[in-house]
């Protein structure tokens, strides 16, 4: 029990940040977006809100614990609009082609980060090749003040930070606004068939802005999580490794719905740490290894064999549009 | 009844650069009533109609409604004024609900609540007798819900004028059927109705009065009840000109192409060709005349093995060895070593037959290609075809090795035109060879048929403009809703005849 419980801890702790970064991309690919930039986003997300957190707990007498976690919240939520925003304005009002631009928004993220992360590791003249944030990690892993004694099934529910819970708070209310609001109606047009939502009298190119920068921002928030939460402050470059690829993959998996990939993030978390709870021989560990990519192709093989429409990607995902050109 | 004048256009004007859509239109639709708006392909309709809905602005011209003048800059103005068009080509999210489509972009007071839409859309349909599922998607739709869709989300919107942009063009006579009811409903309800069209029998059964247009110009209003189909047609078409075509006696004509009871549907299980069954003969030129989208594209694609047909045959009799081959098992390949060539020029000219990328030698190439003896491509022999091409065609380029897209659009369709002429075909289709080309570039073009026809070649020629055909053809196929209307003599065949025929709804025979 205790391990099974222990397990599942640890793949809710390892599927948070790729709810994140599936829950922002989803919003993004409903405006028609492809933005392969995310897990770039991703690690200017959490370098940001090292950046912030390290200049706060260097400067600050003593560590609040409302401005440990709202400092590096904050710095990250506008590291990554920013990012998103170079984004959109490549693809949306330059109409650069997403996949290009995406890949070297990515390439830039993985740089950016790497590159504060290194200076920052050089100027505290460390020993070991990574950076210990361990004060605001505390205030990041404050948990319900009951939660140690409620054993180990209780423990598995209530034993995290907030950031947990938040993952989960954001999936459903984007899974409510793309379903019940009729904001959410406008945004699904603008990614299924722009045209007809410009004659509509929508504005796409807003939408398409609005939905990339908040998707990328939330995105953003699950490289904060890897950082302050599940690595308990330590930042090593190269650290958060391919959970922005594996949060794509899940996109995929969950169909463009954000409830479903509450499931596949805590579902692609437990594969990725199986490998800790099964005895196979160590040359084995990479087919072990693999198990998310595999379910990811299996997923995208019975989807395309079913063909229900509702499980197909927004129609125009992808594709730029010129309303000149209809 | 309240027939007060909804809507009044007063010598509207529209050039698109050196063309002009419309001149001096001067039009009156009122209230109760449903005005059909009739004329031939490019007579400029839908261009007027564009422009009281916001998509166009008239160059001249003032347009009233309710008797007081009003300037219409955008979809948006057009709404608020509370007219409504229902375009060729719908626009709607496939995979949203009838609901979903119909209130995408509006925003209600009241709130979003999709049961309330449905609802009232409920009521919208029931009023007016419309069958529509306010829950059903779009992709499981038919085409005539899709319009219905497109109709009801234009009266949930609140419009009182509402123009409708050939509505028939993709419904089955029992959809039209159902069409028109509703429309006679909403017409009886206090709704100004303009429909547009190019049927004729339609014009008779809908409309109160019927306007004319010709070639941009305004012709005149009639009231539907006072007026014959005759007379409409030789206002829809006008008088015979005279071009000058040379046209030679067909020799050695021997039948070459023989189509035997063509069918041919679409997916959606809709007839394209229907029981088509004619011959072409070497040595003269078949011209064939249709309102456009009667199935002529489909027909050339049959014989070129482009297009699947149900049940039917196409027939070669083969010069060289006097066999009769079927096409019907052959590949598109295959077909075109046989000698029958396709030269088709769609409305954006450049869509098939040549890449705008690649130059002129390289577009000569896409049909040599498998020609080679090697791996590596032989640039010799195509280039040399180009530069001949470039010569006889007096094809305007800096070079053979210029991108076709550069060219202007005569130049491009010589290309097209001179690339399967090269080939020395024995039946030559050409397809709106002349679409969009000055009088000059259109003239070089029939001499070229002209003398592939002295050579013998069967060719088949489909051309918009009836005059041409005439004065070019031995002989004219006319094609409506996908039926042979009839074959006529080029050398004694008038324009109103063939006009006829062109409207005649080749599925209502059993009426006539």
């Amino acid at each position: 029990m205790e391990l099974i419980c222990g397990f599942i801890q640890r793949a809710i702790l390892q599927g948070t940040p790729l709810l994140y970064g599936a829950t922002g991309e989803i919003l993004t690919e409903k405006s028609g977006n492809l933005n392969l930039g995310i897990p770039g986003i991703m690690y200017i997300g959490a370098i940001s809100g090292v950046v912030g957190g390290f200049v706060y707990q260097t400067n600050a007498a003593t560590v609040v614990t409302l401005w440990a976690i709202l400092i590096p919240l904050i710095c990250c939520l506008a590291g990554s609009l920013l990012t998103s925003l170079i984004y959109c304005f490549l693809t949306i009002t330059l109409r650069a082609n997403q996949n290009v631009t995406g890949l070297a928004i990515t390439t830039f993220g993985v740089g950016v980060g790497n590159f504060f992360g290194g200076s920052l590791i050089k100027i505290i003249k460390s020993d070991v090749p990574y950076l210990s944030l361990t004060k605001i990690a505390k205030a990041y892993k404050i948990t319900l003040p009951f939660a140690e004694d409620m054993g180990p099934i209780g423990k598995a529910i209530f034993s995290y930070g907030f950031m947990v819970y938040l993952a989960i708070i954001i999936a459903v209310a984007v899974s409510v606004f793309l379903k019940r609001t009729r904001a959410g109606l406008h945004l699904r047009s603008v990614g299924e068939n722009p045209a007809t939502a410009d004659a509509a009298g929508i504005n796409v190119t807003r939408h398409k802005y609005f939905a990339t920068s908040i998707g990328g921002m939330i995105a953003g928030l699950g490289g904060l999580f890897y950082i302050m939460d599940y690595s308990n402050g330590i930042w090593s470059n190269n650290g958060f490794g391919d959970r922005g690829w594996l949060a794509i993959a899940i996109v995929i998996f969950a169909t463009w719905k954000p409830l479903v990939a509450i499931v596949g993030s805590y579902l692609f978390g437990a594969l990725y740490i199986l490998f800790n709870y099964i005895n196979v021989p160590i040359q084995f560990l990479p087919l072990i290894q693999m198990l998310p990519y595999i379910v990811t192709i299996v997923v995208l093989v019975a989807v395309s064999m079913r063909k229900k429409r509702e499980n197909q990607p927004p129609a125009s995902l992808g594709l730029s549009y010129f309303r000149e050109e209809r | 009844m309240d027939k007060s004048v909804a809507i009044e256009l007063k010598n509207i004007t529209k050039t698109f650069g050196s063309v002009c859509a419309n001149k001096n239109v001067c039009l009156t639709a009122r209230r109760g009533e449903i005005l059909a708006i009739l004329g031939e392909n490019g007579s400029g309709k839908t261009t007027l109609m564009n422009m009281i809905s916001g998509i166009y602005f008239p160059d001249s011209g003032s347009i009233f409604v309710n008797g007081e003048e009003v300037v219409i800059r955008s979809p948006k103005d057009a709404f608020d004024l509370k007219i409504g068009m229902i375009h060729q080509h719908f626009k709607l999210v496939d995979l949203f609900t009838a609901t979903e489509n119909i209130i995408l972009g509006l925003k209600e007071e009241k709130g979003f609540n999709i049961k309330r839409s449905a609802a009232r859309i409920t009521e919208i349909t029931d009023l007016y007798g419309f069958e529509l599922e306010p829950n059903k998607k779009i992709y499981d739709m038919s085409v005539s819900e899709k319009q219905t869709v497109e109709i009801v989300k234009v009266l949930y919107r609140g419009a009182d004028i509402l123009i409708l942009d050939e509505p028939t063009a993709v419904l089955t006579p029992q959809e039209t059927e159902k069409l028109f009811n509703v429309l006679r409903r909403m017409r009886d309800d206090g709704k100004a109705i303009i429909i547009i069209t190019h049927k004729l029998n339609e014009v008779m059964e809908i409309s109160d009065r019927v306007a004319v247009l010709r070639k941009g110009e305004y012709i005149a209003t009639l009231d539907t009840d006072k007026t014959t189909e005759n007379e409409l047609t030789e206002m829809m078409v006008g008088k015979k000109v005279n071009l000058n075509i040379t046209r030679t006696e067909p020799k050695n004509s021997e039948v070459r192409l023989e189509v035997n009871n063509l069918d041919c549907m679409n997916r959606d299980g809709i007839k394209l060709l229907d029981n088509v069954s004619f011959d072409v003969k070497s040595g003269e030129i078949l011209g064939v005349a249709g309102i456009a989208g009667s199935g002529q594209r489909e027909l050339l694609e049959a014989i070129a093995g482009l297009q699947r047909f149900q049940s039917g045959d196409v027939l070669y009799h083969n010069p060289n060895t006097g066999d009769v081959e079927s096409l019907r098992d052959k590949t598109p390949i295959q077909i075109r070593e046989l000698g029958v060539r396709l030269s088709f020029v769609p409305e954006d000219r450049l869509g098939m037959g040549l890449i705008g990328n690649m130059d002129i030698v390289d577009n000569m190439m896409l049909r040599s290609y498998r020609k080679g003896k090697t791996m590596f491509l032989q640039r010799k022999e195509p280039k040399d075809l180009a530069e001949h091409i470039i010569n006889d065609l007096q094809v305007v380029t800096p070079s053979s090795a210029t991108p076709v897209r550069r060219l202007s659009g005569g130049n491009i369709q010589k290309v097209l035109v001179g690339r399967e002429i090269a080939s020395s075909p024995t039946v030559l289709m050409a397809a709106y060879p002349v679409r969009g080309l000055d009088v000059n570039s259109s003239y070089t073009i029939y001499n070229l048929l002209n003398k592939q026809k002295e050579k013998g070649v069967a060719v088949i020629f489909v051309g918009e403009d009836l005059d041409v055909l005439i004065e070019l053809c031995d002989r004219i196929l006319v094609i409506a809703n996908g039926r042979i209307a009839g074959i006529v003599d080029g050398r004694t065949a008038v324009k109103e005849e063939i006009g006829m025929l062109m409207t005649k709804n080749g599925r209502g025979e059993e009426n006539e």
